[in-house]
């Protein structure tokens, strides 16, 4: 059991608790930047791919985790990231490095002027409001087909930045690096969020408005900045996932994305950074574990290829039930527990993690 | 010029009047108890002043100036804290970020600026910081820093939100009902802290409670309400002796003889 000895202020507002914390994550670091070098390209893809649902579990959870609100219309915010960042390149000619950033604050924006109404809602009523966003956007691109091409689809630039080149194909080991270099942006300012006021003010208002706002926090408005700070970084995500999927349509983002987002997050463990790597890790990866899986029956039967259609969905769906039954705080949740386990060894209880209930309770001990 | 100044406050849930035209002064520097059965009206007064609820006549002054026409998350940047009769505290965050949380009035950093989370953001994390762990210091929360909320037993909850109001350093804190619920003992501490609150910290203080021995232990003046009417005010042993308080607390003594009459 490692007790922190907290001697300054500093000790609560730094990044990381002490120093071999620090170490662990330099050395995830480490791993992650020297990936390339040890799998292959296939792989490659899959692991950018990761980071990318990554970011955007990131965006989600910082409106759901964090401040407390249902969406389950981000797919719509995806794409507001996507086809911007596509049509700022192609049809204005910007350069990514501008396009990128400004498809986020298109995305952000988006959603600031989506959240003055729907934030008054709450729950299952925030829920269908923010689903039929994401209805609306796979109109909407339909619609608006001379900019978005439609059904068509549109198509996305390799991207160009200082000279190199970054595609999903000609060069995904560049673009797993760029991805990763704004997982770790967002990252930061993740981090940023749950240490400053702002990021109290979120959970304040998840955890009670009425009390939120006894405390001087503008309720309505931190809902807003929750809701554009969420959909700027899903949209960087989306921006990305556009040039990694390459040619985009309206179908690239629909409700199941949306449905998608939510249901990693959770799974992956609700109210912290973790949770969205997670979940990430379990939804981008999941296809492919399943693929293996399935070819290796197929060869144990000495039958052909297997095609069961809709078994990643039904095996996500029955991921989702097993957690929400047995482990509510996701993946996450679990390797808290797991780390209590091992560090209090073997005082460990199994109610140590259970909510107390009995609010009369007036023992107070010193 | 008082403090706190209610001016015929009227207050009407459709055909319910909560409040029927209530007056009063808090004057700076004193310990106002607000008492009365339940149903009396003492927590519609709480939620008229932090804004919750709109009178229906009436005026509510704050240091001479009116407070109707101000947002109720504004309230505390006047100077007004509170508590809630039935905790209402950030479940799933620590203690001390709880009591942050109180500092949030007096943030000045933009949320872009938080994001990125700039030199000036980081001296005012510290700044609130150090603040927060006056508050702490005062109300002996050290143990509990860093626990979650959702763990601790009620008596520490209680006390961490009265930590919270005490974190915005009001002028005048609001404590509904701080004893409810508690131990003798720590009861007891509730009356030492609001003691202190007072002399040291020098705020005023508005409560409601129910525990008799508390209030007149540690308030200066009493009110005592009555289905939203004021019954008596004044000391704490004149407003118990007032006929008035007995009669809307324990029965009309004629009431009593005509029961046993018809017995």
């Amino acid at each position: 059991m490692r007790f922190v000895f907290k001697t300054s202020y500093d000790a609560d507002i730094r990044m990381f608790k002490h120093q071999s914390q620090a170490f662990w994550y330099v050395l995830l670091l480490v791993v992650a930047l020297a990936l390339p070098f040890l799998i292959d390209d296939y792989l490659i893809g899959e692991a950018t791919l990761v980071l990318i649902w990554a970011i955007c579990g990131m965006g989600l959870m910082i409106l759901v985790g964090q401040s407390g609100q249902v969406s389950l219309g981000h797919a719509a915010f995806m794409a507001v990231g996507a086809y911007s960042n596509v049509i700022y390149q192609t049809q204005l000619g910007i350069p990514f490095i501008l396009s990128f950033p400004l498809s986020g604050l298109t995305a952000g924006v988006a959603g600031a002027i989506i959240a003055m109404p729907t934030t008054k809602l709450h729950g299952i009523y925030l829920a269908i409001a923010t689903l039929a966003i994401s209805v609306l956007a796979e109109d909407l691109i339909v619609i608006l087909e001379p900019i978005t091409g439609g059904v068509g689809g549109i198509f996305a630039p390799d991207i160009q930045l200082f000279g190199f080149q970054f595609s999903r194909y000609g060069h995904p080991n560049e673009l797993y690096w760029l991805v990763l270099a704004v997982t770790l942006i967002v990252l930061y300012l993740y981090r940023n969020i749950i240490r400053s006021p702002i990021g109290r003010a979120f959970s304040a208002v998840r955890d009670s408005e009425v009390s939120a706002k006894a405390m001087g926090v503008n309720v309505a408005r931190t809902k807003m900045i929750a809701f554009a700070i969420s959909c700027f970084i899903t949209g960087l995500g989306g921006a990305l996932m556009g040039h990694f999927a390459t040619v985009f349509t309206n179908e690239t983002f629909n409700i199941i994305i949306s449905i998608q987002l939510l249901l990693m997050i959770v799974v992956g463990g609700l109210g912290s950074i973790h949770g969205a790597f997670f979940g990430a890790v379990i939804i981008g990866l999941l296809p492919l574990v399943i693929a293996f899986a399935r070819d290796g029956v197929a060869q144990m039967l000495g039958v052909g290829s297997i095609t069961i259609p809709g078994l990643e969905t039904a095996i996500f769906g029955g991921l989702l039930v097993i957690f929400i039954l047995f482990e509510p705080l996701g993946i996450y949740g679990r390797w808290i527990k797991i780390r209590t386990y091992f560090s209090l060894f073997p005082f460990y209880r199994r109610d140590m993690f259970r909510r107390q209930k009995s609010y009369l309770k007036t023992e107070r001990t010193r | 010029m008082s403090l706190l100044e209610l001016k015929n406050v009227t207050v009407r849930f459709g055909g319910l009047v909560a409040v029927n035209d209530v007056s009063f002064n808090v004057e700076e520097g004193e310990v106002f108890a607000l008492v009365g059965p339940n149903g009396a009206g003492k927590s519609t007064v709480f939620n008229l002043i932090s804004r919750f609820y709109a009178p229906a006549g009436g005026d509510i002054l704050f240091e001479g100036k009116s407070i109707l026409g101000t947002a109720p998350h504004d309230i505390p940047g006047l100077g007004i804290a509170r508590t809630f009769q039935n905790i209402e505290l950030f479940e799933h965050s620590s203690v001390l970020q709880n009591l942050l949380v109180g500092r949030h009035t007096h943030c000045r950093s933009s949320f872009l600026s938080d994001m990125i989370f700039t030199p000036f953001v980081r001296d005012q994390e510290r700044h609130h910081r150090e603040a927060v762990e006056h508050v702490i210091e005062f109300l002996d929360l050290q143990p509990y820093r860093d626990k979650l909320i959702a763990g601790l037993p009620y008596g520490v909850r209680k006390v961490v939100e009265m930590g919270r109001a005490l974190a915005i350093q009001p002028k005048l804190l609001l404590l509904d009902e701080p004893a409810s619920g508690l131990s003798v003992e720590e009861t007891q501490d509730v009356a030492f802290w609001i003691e202190d609150i007072k002399k040291v910290m020098g705020i005023t203080v508005l409560m409601v409670e129910h525990d008799m021995h508390l209030v007149s232990s540690v308030s200066d003046r009493v009110l005592a309400l009555a289905d939203g009417k004021m019954l008596a005010i004044g000391s704490p042993k004149e407003v118990q002796s007032d006929p008035a308080v007995i009669e809307a607390y324990i029965g009309a003594d004629d009431l009593v003889e005509q029961e046993e009459a018809a017995l």
